[in-house]
């Protein structure tokens, strides 16, 4: 195997393969990268056993073949070279070793065997179809917060991507919850996605997918089975086992009887959150919400610490109201309002509160109180 | 040369017998009423308690421990002369002495009978350290004063006020700081009264072992060995900075303790790091079910002992030991910590569903670990288990009737199992 390569697109394609490997692993084979050189064109592909990532690019082919090498090596050698360097990667068969060369640097890497190197394999997928990035990163950005890392619970591991009925007819939806807070995010659905089974996408699988999502105009295409979903641009195809469990239903934990409403500018709210919340030094700081006519006081009593208030005008127009919250917790949230108000619809001090953007319904989160 | 009489408690300047009562328990030492740092430890105190309740076992080898594979948990001094010691295989113990009588141990007893003796320490210093139910480091710097009585005197005032009162027997290690102090404890038992002063701290430590540092067993000892440290001269010999790369902060420390320095100080409210409990079965068990009702009831005892100490953790662990002894163990952090049984069963039992497979087991334990004040704990609620909300209540509620009526009044269904 011999090809030449520019060194961006050459570290754009090992930057993938290298994220995907685990740092620890016990399995040699799994800590390289599968280089595979071809007509015009050579391919890298990575795996962890659950995940699969393979990005193929244009490169000058002189003599096609194929060899694994550690992929964080691989990486570090060609995220230190220059600029605009041209990198020629040669492996002869016989001396076990792939040799790196630019400008005047030589590297000589040890390799695995290509056959040693497991590919995952091919899947019936029973549906099909065509996603926007803009919408797709929409799904994932706003609902990743909410993924638990809790492991005994390992199904909320990771996003729940179903189809399901909006109030506008079907939609393609993705929830995700730690029990403390929920992300529920809808978007239009995809033609061809009608069938799609509802699937649980792992944590590490929605961090990769988000390296596909960066360009507005791109088109992804998404393929969805009960056991594997797989997300491809025309270079880079990124394959994941999804996780085997159940999703509860989170349909009966969105509060549909929560009438007291507070509007908030939502930058001012979370920067606010921010200041009072810097008092205290405990991990889970609770913010206590005051809400009157039209005002709300936010205030952080940490007895070793000390204590902040600050208040904020509003829109509410409800009975009196205490009620508190993780400061992380609301300052996520927070964070996921980017064109208009925050709406918060609050019943008591001990149930579920609810928030979504304006009058928008297409994106509800909702949050655990705390006693306070 | 000061002394003190340990059966009147007069204190006199010299002499082999005490001029008052004429008892031959004399107590001389130079510095014996400068002192202030003790540590006292009970004899046999689980065999000592069960002695004093059933006076018919006085003569006789008692042995604490249980079940067909139990360990010995505390021997008598009689079993002792036999060569039974604690932590030895009950089977074992038995070959030593076959006419041992072996009692389960009644742990609420002596529980009760620790809080009576830290009741009379603390009638004496309010900075008393525990380490178990029956030892515990006592500072009694700056309370001459007051009792108008030196440390020594109210020391042994109060090994005398258990052996009347409690009818149990303590030996008092007295010096200048606790690890001397608790090295005086042990020189001198039963009933042992020892005293290291400053003067004499480098020559006596000079040929004792480096085992009697607390903290160092079998395999501190073995890195020691290697080093070629067997005894305190040793340790002395060398030098700070090589003591240091070669052990690290143990290092630091053994260079303090090789000259009898030790700077802790007896601390009334040493930090709960984790708290745990475990049971080892009669029989290897793969039963979930059965399994189940341990996890239960340990839960349920770790819970207890949070509640009580107003504390609450942040992590559930799960251990398990196989038949072979080897060890499984299990963590999970949760998102605020906790202190109601309920919560941790849940959690400790999602641990043990994920290694159920891999049975029989002989031991199960649950604990706490990252251990905080109980402020923060349960406050967040569950989403996705609305009913934890109404259980932790519940729980509190059944803590309540239990403090009234005895910790039997209600049990849930499940800990019978």
């Amino acid at each position: 195997m011999k090809f030449s390569i520019e060194r961006g697109t050459l570290l754009k394609a090992v930057g993938q393969a290298q994220s995907v490997v685990e740092r620890r692993n016990t399995i040699p084979i799994l800590a390289n990268v599968l280089i595979e050189a071809e007509g015009e064109s050579v391919s890298f592909r990575a795996t962890d056993l659950d995940i699969e990532v393979v990005d193929k690019t244009v490169a000058q082919v002189e003599r096609s073949g194929a060899t694994t090498v550690s992929a964080v090596t691989l990486h570090e050698i060609v995220r230190k070279l220059p600029d605009g360097a041209l990198v020629e990667l040669t492996d002869d068969g016989a001396s076990g070793r792939l040799t790196v060369q630019a400008g005047r640097s030589n590297f000589s890497l040890a390799t695995l065997p290509k056959e040693d190197f497991p590919v995952m394999a091919s899947s019936e997928y029973g549906a099909n179809f065509s996603a926007s990035a803009v919408e797709l990163r929409r799904l994932f950005d706003k609902s990743k917060f909410a993924i638990s890392t809790e492991e005994t619970r390992y199904y909320l591991n990771g996003v729940y991507m179903h189809v399901a009925t909006g109030e506008d007819g079907q939609v393609l939806r993705c929830v995700a919850t730690d029990g403390h807070r929920l992300a529920r995010i809808d978007s239009d659905l995809p033609e061809g996605a009608e069938t799609m089974p509802g699937v649980i996408v792992p944590r590490k699988t929605v961090g990769e997918l988000r390296k596909l999502l960066d360009d507005d105009e791109a088109k992804i295409a998404v393929s969805v089975s009960e056991t594997k979903v797989r997300f491809a641009t025309p270079e880079i195809t990124l394959t994941s086992k999804v996780i085997d469990g159940t999703f509860p239903d989170y349909t009966r934990v969105i509060p549909q009887g929560n009438t007291r409403k507070l509007e908030v500018d939502a930058a001012e709210f979370a920067k606010a959150v921010d200041r009072v919340a810097t008092v205290s030094s405990e991990r889970s700081r609770a913010v206590k919400l005051s809400l009157d006519e039209d005002r709300l006081v936010l205030s952080v009593n940490a007895p070793d610490a000390g204590a902040a208030d600050e208040e904020l005008a509003v829109a509410y127009g409800d009975e009196r109201l205490e009620i508190g919250f993780n400061a992380k917790y609301l300052l996520e949230i927070a964070g996921q309002v980017d064109r208009e108000n925050a709406v918060f619809l609050f019943n008591s001090s001990g149930d579920p509160t609810l928030m979504r953007e304006g009058t928008d319904t297409s994106a509800v989160y909702v949050v655990m109180p705390m006693r306070v | 040369m000061p002394a003190l009489c340990r059966d009147c408690l007069t204190t006199f300047d010299d002499a082999q017998r005490c001029p008052s009562c004429g008892s031959p328990r004399v107590l001389r030492h130079p510095e014996l009423f400068d002192l202030t740092i003790a540590h006292m430890d009970c004899d046999a105190f689980y065999a000592s308690v069960e002695k004093r309740d059933n006076p018919e076992l006085a003569d006789k080898p008692v042995i604490i421990g249980g079940g067909k594979r139990g360990v010995v948990s505390t021997a008598c001094y009689v079993a002792r002369i036999r060569g039974v010691r604690s932590a030895m295989p009950m089977f074992q113990a038995l070959k030593l002495c076959p006419d041992a009588v072996v009692i389960r141990p009644r742990m609420s007893v002596y529980a009760e009978v620790s809080k009576q003796i830290r009741a009379m320490m603390d009638a004496l210093t309010p900075v008393v350290e525990p380490l178990s139910l029956d030892e515990a480091f006592m500072d009694l710097t700056g309370t001459e004063k007051l009792h108008g009585a030196p440390p020594a005197v109210m020391l042994a005032r109060l090994v005398k006020r258990m052996k009347d009162e409690l009818g149990v027997t303590g030996s008092v290690g007295l010096s200048h700081n606790k690890f001397l102090a608790k090295v005086a404890s042990d020189l001198d038992k039963p009933r042992g009264f020892s005293v290291i002063g400053k003067a004499e701290t480098e020559a006596f430590l000079h040929d004792q072992p480096v085992r009697l540092i607390w903290g160092v067993g079998a395999a501190a000892q073995a890195s020691l060995d290697k080093a070629g440290i067997r005894t305190f001269a040793d340790l002395k010999r060398w030098d700070r900075r090589d003591l240091e790369a070669r052990f690290g902060t143990f290092g630091y420390r053994l260079w303090h303790l090789a000259r009898g320095q030790d700077r802790r100080r007896v601390s009334p409210n040493a930090p709960v790091k984790s708290i745990s409990k475990e049971t080892t079965f009669f029989e290897d068990t793969a039963s979930t079910e059965l399994l189940d009702g341990h996890i239960w009831r340990l839960s349920e005892q770790v819970a207890d002992r949070a509640k009580a100490k107003g504390k609450a953790g942040r992590v559930v662990v799960l251990k398990l030991k196989r038949a072979d002894h080897s060890l499984i163990s299990r963590r999970v952090s949760l998102s605020d910590p906790t202190q109601i049984a309920d919560r941790i069963y849940r959690t400790a039992r999602g641990l043990y569903d994920q290694v159920a497979g891999q049975g029989p087991f002989r031991l199960i334990g649950v604990g706490l670990s990252e251990v905080v004040p109980d402020e923060a704990a349960d406050i967040t609620g569950d989403l996705l288990d609305p009913g934890a909300g109404q259980r932790a209540k519940a729980e509190r509620a059944t803590d309540a009737i239990r403090k009234k009526f005895g910790s039997d009044a209600i049990l849930k269904g499940r800990s019978l199992r």
